[in-house]
């Protein structure tokens, strides 16, 4: 049994409140500046905040940190428990790392009802930030649920042409995946011996073995949708494309780490069995994730397009890492998740500027402007080559220990995904090429300008992490190593010897 | 004997009459809703202010204890925000303004006192009572040329619920048979004795099928879509949310009656749900009306509440309760929002609510959020009521039923979903705006604070709800007796 330590202060509950309590200041705000500074300024508070978690959590413990518990619904034993552990401590800091990012890249994108889209992204920071630190399932639930209404109006208030096709589409596979979860939950809960809706108290329960095939089953709909994994990815390209920039960047960054996060959590140490029966069709649907995010990408003339199919592919890495069940594959899977986040939401973030300045995201019309924008293309060449995890950048790392893990588990699964590799660079190399040179008959494209210093910062930042996680990932593997460590034995423990 | 137990019933009565008085006199309709919208507003403080209370009356026949009092609060809840947003009753003839109030007032005393009847000849009078002021409410709508929407939408409703008294005065005179005494507390252990016989099972089933008229339940559901779409708009929002509430307070006194052993009446409110439930939920799929959408959908939610009473267990039926309390708050909200789309009292269409967000923010918030509740999305109400209502009925074994009820959700959640759509992303198209005055305004925000509250902190309500529930000492109550049948 894993404890949980309380720290001195509602640390948690602060940084989950912060972005709905900013809320409350909006009425008073006068005009849009003034609403955008200052949902930035809360964003960047909850990020200053957020630091403290990372310089208070204490890597040599697998046990849940900064824990909170109080009773919501005592006689459901239903409780408000929130805490942090090695793998949801870095998905934590990411998502307030990236809020204030999504608020400066809507600076001038976002010109229509501006107030209300800054309530839907600090709604959706609250919601991102209570999915990764809530130890009750319930809690779980309700912000996992209550986070697609902020998303949807995202999308169909503030996306492109095609909005309101995608947003239904978002919204209605999301949820219709989700609707078996609460009976999984109930279904564990009544099968636990002391009866609690606790994360942690239901992991490591000897549940029979039929129950946790369609408890994973269950769990598997629900997550696999989220990440999203072929075949459940559709809702993806469509969601991405008509996504504003901010909208994107925390789809990408954020609410697809929720089905890995979904994977890790509660699958691998609650359903060990039901993992271990049907982890060989996890892995082979996670392999044509890979290859057919990769060839889909191939074939895109829509930058938004192909950096949506690239986040299929990717993060088919990332199940393929988690499924292989071992040290290094999860370890990979859980960097990855990080270096998604980060490469993914700039490579949205490069689109979404391109889109501001020429209205189009179609890769033809923005040929060769390595001469206009030089400090743009070196940004998206950096996030670009991150992407195919070239060495020296964070992606390298990640699907390294990936293919370890693959390898380590069985050759077939690691050969499989060497040729999605291959075809990632191809991809990209493609895009970069056409993007930085282009051809003969390249459109004019003298009037552009380079970036400016808000987008400077904006994508400096991530510069930093892309190469910081790429030369010293051991800090980041520090984090969650105990973390994964015991929920590998907590796996182990529940497999019939 | 101490009045104040009873002060709501008092109040309802003497402000029916002092209506009644009122209607007696011409062009008097705005008094008329002034006077209703007061006497509905004290009678609510005071059903807050009872809550607590207990007493008897009538020889034990009528009791005030912490069942009836939940349910009073609510049906108070439900008269007030009607008259509240729907004094100005477009539809309804200046002249015969009065006597709808009047009706609506004794249609909300036959509830009141319906919840506290725990003898049989007393609940039937107070069930009439209700039912009949109901009937009428119907009919008042203003004639339009060409459609006699009203006059069909008043026969279905009267001939079904006529045709469900018949059931449930047949069942009920079993029930004396069977057991010699019109009393629930003597019924109760009588009934037990004989649970196996068919004599009995014919006496509930028949009592059950009557009661699902009230809470427009499959098979008991025909009228409901044809008489929310041809009533008035303030008559369906009442009509729609106050009466099901009482029909589930009847309900669980009757399954009170019953051990949770009896596997035959489960069936039957298994099948009960998982027909209200698919029924309702994909007839609702493919409705232009809002009004006759809501009329289907909550056919679906009468599925819902259901999944609380198979379990034939107080844990169950306290689930149920939070429910239709959750449900009422929601239903209301998205009528008060209807009832102000509507300029001159029409039926409004799906079409007609196209671009409210520009045209009045407030009403396609109060809206939205009252389909999100009805959809089941936290934080509101109807999420946390569906979820407990699922973990009750998984608890007493009935996977299939939790699974059909998780299904059904997601398919509700297309329909509601459409109107959202329609209020926030399609284009108002030169619709003209809605206004609503800052009373109603206040009252929708009252009632989506309801809705959010039960959801984010429903612990006091269901505590109270499973106090309310208890079987009473004399019946046998074997706690823990069915054992959950799940895949181990």
């Amino acid at each position: 049994m894993v404890a949980c330590i309380s720290g001195d202060w509602p640390i948690l509950s602060v940084l989950l409140f912060l972005p709905l309590a900013g809320i409350l200041a909006f009425p008073l705000l006068r005009s849009d500046g003034a609403a955008k500074l200052w949902a930035l300024g809360v964003t960047i508070i909850t990020a200053v905040a957020s630091l403290a978690l990372y310089t208070g959590f204490n890597p040599a413990t697998a046990d849940y940190q900064f824990g909170e518990h109080i009773a919501w619904i005592p006689s459901l034993n239903i409780n408000y428990a929130l805490g942090v552990d090695g793998i949801s401590l870095m998905l934590i800091l990411m998502t307030t790392l990236l809020s204030p990012l999504c608020i400066l890249c809507s600076w001038r994108a976002i010109t229509v009802r501006v107030k209300e889209f800054l309530v839907c992204l600090l709604v959706m920071e609250s919601a991102m930030l209570g999915v990764f630190m809530a130890l009750d399932f319930i809690l779980f639930y309700i912000f996992w649920e209550a986070m697609l209404i902020p998303m949807f109006l995202l999308i169909g208030v503030w996306g492109g042409p095609r909005k309101i096709y995608a947003s239904v589409k978002f919204f209605l596979y999301t949820l219709a995946g989700s609707v078996l979860l609460p009976v999984a939950m109930i279904a564990l809960y009544l099968a636990s011996p002391t009866h609690t809706f606790s994360i942690p108290e239901l992991m490591g329960q000897p549940y029979s073995a039929s129950l946790q095939c369609w408890v994973f089953l269950a769990f598997f709909v629900a997550f696999a949708i989220k990440v999203p994994m072929f075949p459940f990815h559709t809702w993806l390209p469509a969601a991405h494309v008509e996504a504003p920039t901010a909208g994107s960047v925390v789809l990408a960054s954020v609410l697809l780490k929720m089905g890995t996060y979904g994977f890790l959590r509660f699958c691998l140490p609650m359903t060990p069995i039901g993992v271990q029966t049907f982890a060989p069709y996890v892995l082979a649907l996670s392999i044509a994730g890979i290859i057919y995010g990769g060839l889909c990408a191939l074939a895109q003339s829509d930058m938004k397009r192909l950096v949506a199919y690239s986040s299929v592919a990717h993060m088919g890495f990332v199940t393929l890492g988690i499924f292989v069940v071992n040290t290094a594959g999860i370890e990979g899977g859980l960097l990855q998740m990080i270096n998604h986040g980060i490469t993914t939401g700039a490579l949205f973030l490069c689109v979404g500027m391109i889109y501001e300045r020429t209205h189009s995201r179609e890769i033809a019309k923005a040929t060769g402007i390595g001469k206009v924008m030089p400090i743009y293309v070196t940004a998206l060449t950096i996030f670009g080559l991150s992407s195919l995890a070239f060495p020296g950048t964070n992606s390298f790392v990640g699907e390294f220990l990936v293919l370890v893990g693959s390898f380590q588990s069985a050759t077939l699964w690691g050969l499989l995904a060497i040729p999605g590799v291959i075809l990632s660079a191809a991809y990209m190399l493609r895009m970069l090429q056409r993007i930085i040179w282009g051809g003969t008959h390249n459109p004019d494209t003298s009037y552009l300008k380079d970036l400016n210093a808000r987008e400077c910062v904006t994508l400096g930042l991530l510069v930093v992490m892309v190469l910081w996680i790429g030369f010293a990932p051991q800090p980041f593997l520090e984090v969650f190593h105990v973390s994964v460590q015991n929920l590998l034995a907590q796996y182990q423990a529940g497999l019939p010897m | 004997m101490s009045f104040s137990p009873f002060v709501s019933e008092l109040i309802l009565i003497l402000g029916s009459l002092a209506v009644f008085a009122i209607s007696l006199g011409t062009g008097r309709g705005r008094l008329a809703a002034r006077v209703t919208a007061g006497i509905a507003l004290v009678n609510l403080g005071a059903c807050l202010a009872t809550v607590t209370a207990s007493g008897e009356l009538f020889c034990h026949a009528y009791r005030v204890d912490l069942f009836s009092q939940l349910f009073k609060c609510f049906i108070a809840l439900g008269l007030a925000a009607v008259v509240l947003f729907g004094s100005q009753l477009r539809d309804i003839r200046a002249e015969i303004r009065p006597e709808y109030f009047f009706f609506l007032l004794l249609g909300t005393l036959g509830l009141t006192m319906l919840v506290s009847c725990v003898e049989l000849i007393t609940l039937f009078i107070a069930l009439e009572l209700s039912s009949y002021a109901l009937y009428l409410l119907v009919p008042l709508r203003r004639e339009r040329p060409g459609l006699n929407l009203q006059m069909e939408a008043a026969a279905k409703y009267v001939m079904f619920g006529v045709v469900s008294t018949g059931f449930l005065l047949f069942g009920m005179s079993y029930l004396f048979g069977l057991t010699g005494s019109t009393y629930f507390q003597e019924i109760a252990p009588a009934l037990a004795l004989q649970a196996q016989q068919p004599a009995a099972l014919a006496a509930m089933v028949l009592v059950v099928a009557g009661l699902l008229f009230k809470l427009a339940a499959f098979p008991m559901h025909l009228w409901a879509p044809d008489a929310y779409q041809g009533a008035s708009n303030e008559t369906t929002a009442f009509i729609a949310a106050v009466p099901k509430v009482g029909a589930v307070a009847v309900l669980i006194r009757f399954l009170l009656c019953t051990e949770p052993t009896n596997t035959t009446l489960s069936l039957v409110l298994t099948i009960t749900a998982i027909g209200s439930m698919c029924f309702g939920n994909l007839a609702a799929l493919v409705q232009k009306d809002i009004k006759r959408m809501l009329g289907y959908s909550s056919i679906a939610h009468a599925g819902y509440v259901l999944l609380g009473l198979v379990t034939l267990q107080s844990a169950g039926f306290a689930m149920s309760m939070f429910y239709i309390f959750g449900f009422l708050a929601m239903s209301l909200a998205a009528f008060l929002v209807i009832c102000q789309v509507s300029r001159e009292g029409e039926n409004v269409l799906l079409d007609d609510l196209s671009g409210l967000h520009a045209r009045s923010p407030l009403a396609a918030f109060l809206l939205a959020a009252s389909m999100f509740a009805m959809a089941g999305i936290p934080p509101f109400a109807g999420f946390i009521g569906k979820f407990l209502l699922l973990s009750e009925a998984l608890r007493s074994g009935f996977l299939l039923l939790v699974i059909v009820a998780a299904v059904n959700t997601a398919i509700g959640i297309y329909y509601y979903l459409n109107v959202v759509r329609l209020l926030y992303f399609a284009a108002p198209e030169g619709r003209p705006a809605a206004r609503l005055s800052p009373l109603v305004a206040g009252t929708g925000v009252v009632l989506i604070v309801i809705v959010t509250l039960l959801g984010l902190v429903p612990g006091k309500l269901l505590d109270a709800a499973k106090t309310a529930t208890q079987k009473p000492v004399a019946a046998q109550d074997k706690p823990g007796s069915a054992s959950p049948v799940l895949p181990q």
